[in-house]
């Protein structure tokens, strides 16, 4: 006799990446996030098979770390390495793109204080996110602000990969946020200061600036033209 | 019709290509420097190309059976490139320029390859892969300019192989037949362990020429070598470029440069662009290497919109980025 015994199914795909697909549904009883990362046909099949349980298995452990340390990531329930599987928690709460937008003035600030915490409590765990944007944080009904996809996490090596958060986060706001971006940043700053303090949050600034200017970043170098 | 005369010596090569605006290529005359051993030595090319230039510059005009004074316009590529390589190609022009009365066309390199790309295939607005000796960049047309969407943060894809097969003992020359010796190198090979590197969007090879350098010498088999680099090295570039397709919403591909010639990795592109449901495609490798075509093709281009400088300005920029450059076309 076989009998199928079911702990869990996906329902529907919400996003597919370059990297990964990720997918919603539920994992004994829970309401669950699948993030499956995709074999590749262009690698080699050894390589490919190194890289992506590298990956998932990196994703996981920062996922679990972070958690332990009290920063607000989705809870992971089950990793699978080989096939590159990670089931996380379903986060309920509105993407912070949209919410910001719906959201009046100072419900938008509080909530980007709360990221600036989250982001500030990471960093000052030695993990940077290398993927902070609106898209990637989900406002719960309470008020608190979570942060997903940490595929491109990494250990803080030196205060560049810190500054390379905060200077993404100023890039999505010019091109999502527009007219409210200074107001949010000041109140993104507000938050992230809180947690790692004065100094390191004075540094984190005068490193965007720098790379602000470094000419990569086309827009900004017209500005300085300018001036 | 309009007429330019291109000329390009940014690094290896110096040409002369005509081409008109129908469009036609009318001449396409090369001299290559070939160092005897090692890598390019740019005074030694300099001179060379000094050497070489009349009887080049000569046979294009004889190719396209025209006088100088029918072009209308003289184009040089001013950079990116070897600075002694470089002012001989744009000394000339400005001569040229300022002998005959003709408008100079200040040309970048990397504006070019991807030029050159897109005539020759036909490809709209693809995502460009540049890989070359001195260039791996991600760009695509954004906005008026070739934004980069990513690049190598050290040494290029080109040099990389170049300096490994050198390195090992298997070059120069680094390309016979038409084939790398890198690839030669690596058939029969088996994939052992070594550094892949991409960070977010930019990719870097220095770590892993390191790594495929010590393993050779730990006792590793010169071919797993070969081949384990190559497909780390390929596969971190073809990574970012999917990355680009993704993000960018591209539905087309084009590989430009040097290293579009091998066919290894276009295999890879050619199992990226079915997967993701793209169209690869790929410059043909007459005009993969630099060549005076695609400078004279994209100063034929400027040229019509007005794009010129006085030969007292065209001095040579090493370090001209392909984001800097205003497409008008």
């Amino acid at each position: 006799m076989t009998q199928s015994i079911s702990i869990g199914r996906v329902r529907r795909v919400i996003y597919l990446g370059a990297e990964a697909l990720v997918a919603e549904g539920e994992f004994l009883g829970y309401g669950a996030v699948f993030k499956l990362r995709l074999r590749k046909p262009y690698r080699a099949p050894e390589l490919d098979r190194e890289i992506v349980s590298r990956r998932t298995a990196a994703e996981a452990r920062t996922m679990l770390m972070l958690k332990q340390y009290g920063v607000s990531v989705p809870r992971v329930l089950f990793v699978d390495p080989l096939q590159g599987l990670i089931i996380m928690e379903k986060v309920e709460g509105a993407v912070l793109r949209n919410a910001l937008e719906a959201l009046g003035r100072e419900e938008a600030c509080r909530a980007m204080v709360e990221l600036g915490r989250e982001v500030g409590k990471m960093h000052k765990l030695g993990v940077s996110h290398g993927d902070v944007t609106t898209s990637n944080a989900v406002l719960r009904p309470d008020g608190s602000v979570y942060i997903l996809d940490l595929g491109l996490s990494k250990h803080v090596e030196d205060v560049e990969d810190l500054a390379v958060d905060v200077h993404l986060l100023i890039r999505v706001l010019e091109s999502s946020h527009h007219s409210a971006k200074e107001d949010l940043m000041k109140c993104f700053m507000r938050g992230y200061r809180s947690v790692v303090g004065s100094e390191v949050a004075g540094k984190v600034l005068e490193k965007v600036a720098e790379i602000r200017m470094r000419g990569r970043y086309v827009e900004e170098r017209r500005v300085r033209k300018s001036t | 019709m309009v007429l330019v005369l291109g000329i390009e010596s940014t690094a290896h090569t110096f040409g002369v290509g005509i081409v008109s605006d129908e469009p036609r290529i009318l001449a396409d005359s090369r001299f290559s420097y070939v160092p005897s051993k090692g890598g390019i030595h740019p005074r030694e090319a300099a001179d060379s190309f000094i050497k070489n230039a009349p009887s080049v510059l000569r046979e294009a005009l004889s190719q396209a059976k025209v006088a100088i004074d029918s072009v209308d316009a003289v184009a040089v590529a001013l950079g990116p490139g070897l600075g002694p390589c470089l002012r001989v190609g744009a000394t000339i022009a400005r001569a040229l320029s300022t002998y005959y009365g003709k408008p100079l066309v200040p040309v970048n390199h990397a504006v070019a390859h991807v030029e050159i790309g897109r005539m020759l295939t036909g490809a709209g607005d693809p995502l460009v892969v540049y890989i070359s000796g001195g260039n791996t960049v991600i760009t695509a047309r954004y906005g008026g300019r070739y934004r980069v969407f990513g690049e190598t943060l050290d040494i290029a894809l080109g040099n990389f192989m170049d300096t490994l097969v050198r390195e090992l003992g298997l070059a120069p020359p680094y390309v016979v037949g038409g084939v790398h010796a890198l690839d030669r190198c690596a058939e029969g090979g088996k994939y052992v362990e070594l550094p892949y590197v991409v960070k977010g969007q930019d990719t870097s090879y220095s770590g892993l020429l390191t790594a495929a350098l010590r393993a050779y010498r730990s006792g590793v088999r010169v071919e797993d070598v070969c081949f384990s680099a190559r497909e780390v090295a390929y596969s971190s570039l073809v990574e970012v470029a999917e990355r680009g397709l993704a993000q960018l919403g591209k539905s087309e591909i084009l590989l430009v440069g040097g290293v579009a010639a091998s066919r290894y990795l276009v295999e890879k592109f050619r199992a990226l662009a079915e997967y993701r449901g793209v169209k690869l495609y790929v410059v043909p490798p007459k005009y993969a290497v630099d060549n005076g075509v695609m400078i004279a093709w994209t100063g034929l281009l400027m040229f019509k919109h007005g794009v010129t400088v006085e030969p007292e300005n065209a001095s040579v920029k090493q370090r001209w980025r392909l984001d800097s450059v205003d497409i008008y076309w």
